[in-house]
């Protein structure tokens, strides 16, 4: 088991750096012009997971991006993926 | 230190990757066949670089004291031309003697199309009917849960496919458990900013343990680096990981997986 203060002493300031990006980032899409955008629904959703104070945070933030479904769509239109799901209608 | 390269795409690197890998400990390097950052426009492209990879990149390797393994298959990015497939697919045996082939991969699926699925399951049987080894891609981002699922039902359908001679790679969180519960070997790759962070990797090995699992740079063309393993161990190192478990996942770990093909000659045994 490791220890707390171990863990807190290599990787907190690293942490507080990117939280603190990602705040940034949340900050400058408000500030920019535009409508909805489904991958940034999908980052606000996924966000929810930080705080559940449930274990396994990281699985849950990435089903949170996933495609839900289970069957194979008809054909491939892109080779790309773009890190959310944009809903059936779309994909 | 000492590892393998278990999945890099080492036509994309210069010589200077290979010069810096074997300085930082690598005893060889296994490159799964990949799509090239372009469709190729025939299957003449296709045959030119397995040539690439079963008698140039060896040599290449070679100059630096690393032996040079690979996998050959078409990518899935390029499964939706499925005549284009099935000519690809009918020159790979062609290829399966050289010395240096391990079996098929990287296969898989990309964005989960019915035409990719199809290619795979022409991939898994000609695995199967050839006793070869299996390197499976799963799918990006959003796609790579059902992908990754899709996969395993598509490998376990086959009743010739032994899990533990398949490794499904590019394994995260959401996807790690479901690998390793039906019994196939899972991948974690080392990346900057998709798939798994060295941090996350060693955290899931702390989670699922260090049996039937490995770590890799997939180092290629994009963003990727590839001395990602070698710093991965150190970053266990710095967690206070025992060096004889650093040593099993980045090196016997790969070793005991591609040892199940005869072609593959253990660096210094175990």
């Amino acid at each position: 088991m490791a220890d707390r203060k171990n863990i807190l002493d290599l990787y907190f300031l690293d942490a507080r750096a990117r939280l603190i990006d990602i705040a940034a980032f949340m900050d400058r899409v408000d500030r920019a012009n535009g409508g909805d955008d489904f991958r940034y629904d999908a980052f606000r959703a996924a966000l929810k997971a930080l705080e559940s104070g449930k274990p396994d945070r990281a699985g849950k933030v990435l089903l949170a991006f996933s495609d839900p479904t289970d069957e194979p769509i008809l054909a491939a239109t892109t080779k790309a993926a773009c890190g959310a799901w944009p809903g059936a209608d779309n994909a | 230190m000492r590892y393998i390269e278990p999945h890099g795409h080492m036509v994309s690197r210069t010589t200077d990757d290979y010069q810096a890998m074997a300085m930082a400990g690598c005893q060889a390097v296994s490159e799964p066949a990949f799509w090239a950052g372009f469709d190729r426009s025939s299957v003449q492209g296709f045959y030119d670089y397995f040539c690439q990879l079963t008698q140039h990149e060896p040599r290449r390797a070679a100059m630096f004291g690393l032996p040079h393994y690979t996998w050959l298959c078409i990518n899935p990015k390029e499964s939706e031309d499925l005549k284009l497939a099935d000519e690809v697919l009918a020159i790979i045996p062609e290829f399966m003697g050289s010395p240096n082939v391990l079996g098929i991969g990287e296969i898989g699926l990309n964005k989960n199309s019915r035409n990719e699925m199809l290619v795979l399951e022409k991939h898994i049987d000609l695995a199967a009917s050839n006793d070869q080894l299996i390197l499976v891609h799963t799918p990006h981002l959003e796609d790579k849960r059902k992908g990754t699922r899709l996969i395993l039902d598509a490998l376990k359908s086959d009743s010739r496919i032994r899990p533990e001679r398949c490794i499904i790679d590019h394994v995260e969180e959401h996807t790690v458990g479901m690998v390793l519960d039906d019994g196939f070997w899972a991948g974690m790759t080392l990346y900057p900013e998709t798939k798994c962070t060295s941090n996350r990797a060693i955290d899931i090995l702390e989670l699922y343990g260090n049996e039937r699992i490995w770590m890799n740079s997939a180092c290629d063309w994009g963003i990727s680096v590839p001395l990602a393993v070698p710093r991965a161990a150190q970053e266990m190192k710095r967690r206070g990981s025992d060096p004889g478990q650093i040593d099993k996942v980045i090196y016997q770990n790969p070793i005991e997986f591609m040892s199940q093909s005869p072609r593959f000659t253990a660096p210094e045994g175990l």
